[in-house]
């Protein structure tokens, strides 16, 4: 190719990627920066301009507000209880979904649903479930003699009720991933394992969730990135109460964001999020991926 | 070991195929499902019957349309339907455009920074806007688009997911078909509309219902950049209308609740196997 035909077709493929890269970098890069620099800045308030603070609002965070190691030990009891139930049930269905069972297009229908719901109307609905006294869950409960709970009112156990509403949405959803895998899987591994006289059991330890190793790490992968990205029913549901007993970090993000206006120090707490996030994505990528794929 | 290479049907993991553990594995599944199905079957008990019979679970309890008629005069479900039907049009069809320029550049050319410019790409998988909120209402503000319908799919314009996805694909697309419409004069829009696009149509329709229902869904992004029954989507709608509005009526609130999500669990019931199959598909690649 000559030279300018050379340089036409670079100037081509730049401006193929140019929109997108564009909007990239307005809404993602460019963002991030701005929220790394303004992390170490105060927050401009009426007539008194930013000024620069050092690491004042992670002290603050740190050693100043009990509000915020509240939100993000939430945040990880959060996360360490709802991830590995979503993925253990996902993996019973797709398991009962992969046996052609009696009435398997109802099953789908149950398990999946939830899923479609916007976490919005999720939440209106389990917020019904929960209510005391008349609330479909209380109503079962007195059946057993157990008096009325005020769910999301105490906050013993508001934590763990919008917990069940995350594990609620997010099990079908991972069931997918796991019931396409299960698919691939050949039969005569299974009857290779009979004739061997294995026990099923056996054959589900070593042989199926061995083989479902990749698909779990990218459903654990997707599942901690969605533990601290979706907060829509805490927003619905709690408002992070009582006394923030079920505040998540985006949360917690969003009052001092949008509630107080303190978006110096909001910053500095999306730093946070950001951190856990990249942290997530990089563990994917050294230690879990390699160690799987050397399976 | 004749029976292991043909298996005359789909095995199963566990259990035979008939017998006691089946019919164990059966129940199991089937009381999951049930309890699966209970908060949202409770909800459209309340929906349909009157607010007496709200949590009172008398089968002779008269069926009624009235609360959906409540909850539709008291908001304005149907223009926020509406912003929702144009906020999930424009943002698909700015993700086709954009990720489908873009995915052919990273998939097929050779450009220098390409390496570079795909990992800044992929950046987005892990740091999505919807955590960048304090920045991004900044951002969107200073642009003067603040209260508009754009300003909620903009910043999901780009979506690498996309981009990645469709790269994959493109990917596949042998090279010969690609240098053939070139030879015969297919220019380069002409090259992606005829042979790269159709190619990859199972992935353009997995991906569409993916970012229909994600943005179909989307919540907080939406809450704070929109001020206005003109442009709230249905789920901010709802919320505004069970927080404020609404006191406890339960019934109306739930009949508010099957109205917003109708559309797309309809869809869903309508085509489950195309839906779950291309979760499925966007998943995986």
């Amino acid at each position: 190719m000559p030279l300018d035909r050379r340089i036409l077709a670079q100037v081509y493929a730049w401006l193929l990627v140019l929109p997108a890269m564009a909007l990239l970098i307005l809404f993602t890069h460019y963002p991030t920066i701005a929220t790394l620099i303004d992390s170490f800045y105060s927050t401009p308030r009426g007539r008194r301009p930013q000024v620069f603070v050092g690491l004042d609002h992670y002290q603050r965070m740190f050693f100043e507000d009990p509000v915020f190691m509240q939100v993000l030990w939430n945040n990880f009891l959060y996360a360490l209880v709802t991830i590995p139930l979503s993925i253990g049930i996902a993996l019973v269905m797709a398991l009962w979904m992969n046996e052609r069972l009696l009435g398997r297009p109802f099953l789908r229908m149950a398990y999946f649903t939830p899923t479609v719901l916007p976490m919005v109307a999720a939440a209106n609905i389990w917020l019904f479930f929960y209510t005391p006294g008349f609330g479909l869950l209380n109503q079962i409960l007195s059946l057993f003699g157990i008096g009325d709970v005020n769910f999301l009112g105490s906050r013993e156990t508001v934590l763990w009720s919008v917990m069940a509403v995350s594990i609620w949405k997010e099990a079908g959803f991972f069931m997918i991933f796991y019931l396409a895998a299960l698919q691939s899987i050949p039969p005569s591994l299974k009857e290779a394992a009979k004739l061997e006289g294995a026990s099923d059991w056996y054959y589900v330890r070593r042989v199926v969730l061995p083989l479902l190793a990749p698909t779990t790490l990218f459903v654990l992968v997707n599942a901690v990135i969605g533990a601290f990205r979706v907060v829509d029913h805490i927003v619905a549901m709690t408002g992070g109460g009582p006394n923030n007993a079920s505040a998540l970090l985006l949360f917690y993000i969003y009052e001092t964001g949008f509630r107080f206006w303190d978006t110096g120090y909001a910053a500095a707490l999306t730093v946070v999020l950001l951190a856990i996030l990249v942290t997530v994505s990089v563990l994917q990528v050294t230690v879990l991926d390699r160690r799987i794929h050397y399976r | 070991m004749s029976t292991a290479a043909l298996p005359v049907r789909p095995v199963g993991i566990v259990g035979s195929e008939t017998g006691f553990d089946r019919v164990l594995l059966t129940v199991g599944a089937w009381l999951l499902a049930l309890i699966w199905v209970l908060p949202l079957a409770f909800a459209v008990w309340a929906a349909f019957h009157p607010p007496l019979f709200a949590a009172r679970f008398d089968l002779t309890a008269p069926v009624t349309l009235d609360n959906f008629t409540r909850a539709m005069e008291a908001a304005p479900f149907a223009r926020y339907m509406l912003n929702t039907f144009i906020l999930v049009t424009m943002t698909l069809a700015g993700q086709l455009v954009l990720c489908t320029l873009a995915a052919y550049a990273f998939a097929r050319l050779e450009f220098r920074g390409r390496e570079v410019l795909f990992f800044l790409v992929l950046i987005q998988l892990m740091i999505t806007p919807d955590v960048l909120l304090v920045e991004n209402y900044r951002i969107i503000s200073r642009m003067g688009l603040l209260d508009t319908i754009l300003a909620i799919g903009l910043p999901y314009m780009a979506s690498a997911f996309g981009i990645f996805l469709l790269r994959q694909t493109f990917k596949t697309v042998p090279k010969e078909l690609d240098d053939a419409a070139r030879l015969e004069g297919c220019s380069l829009v002409g090259i992606l509309w005829r042979v790269y696009v159709p190619l990859a149509r199972p992935m353009y329709v997995a991906y569409g219902l993916v970012s229909v229902s994600f943005h179909w869904n989307n919540f907080l992004w939406p809450l704070i950049v929109t001020s206005s029954v003109e442009t709230r989507p249905v789920t901010v709608g709802l919320q505004v209308f069970a927080s404020v509005d609404q006191g406890i009526d339960w019934s109306v609130i739930s009949a508010a609740t099957l109205i917003t999500s109708a559309p797309l669990l309809i869809g869903f019931l309508l085509f489950q196997r195309q839906f779950v199959q291309s979760f499925m598909r966007a998943g995986i690649k």
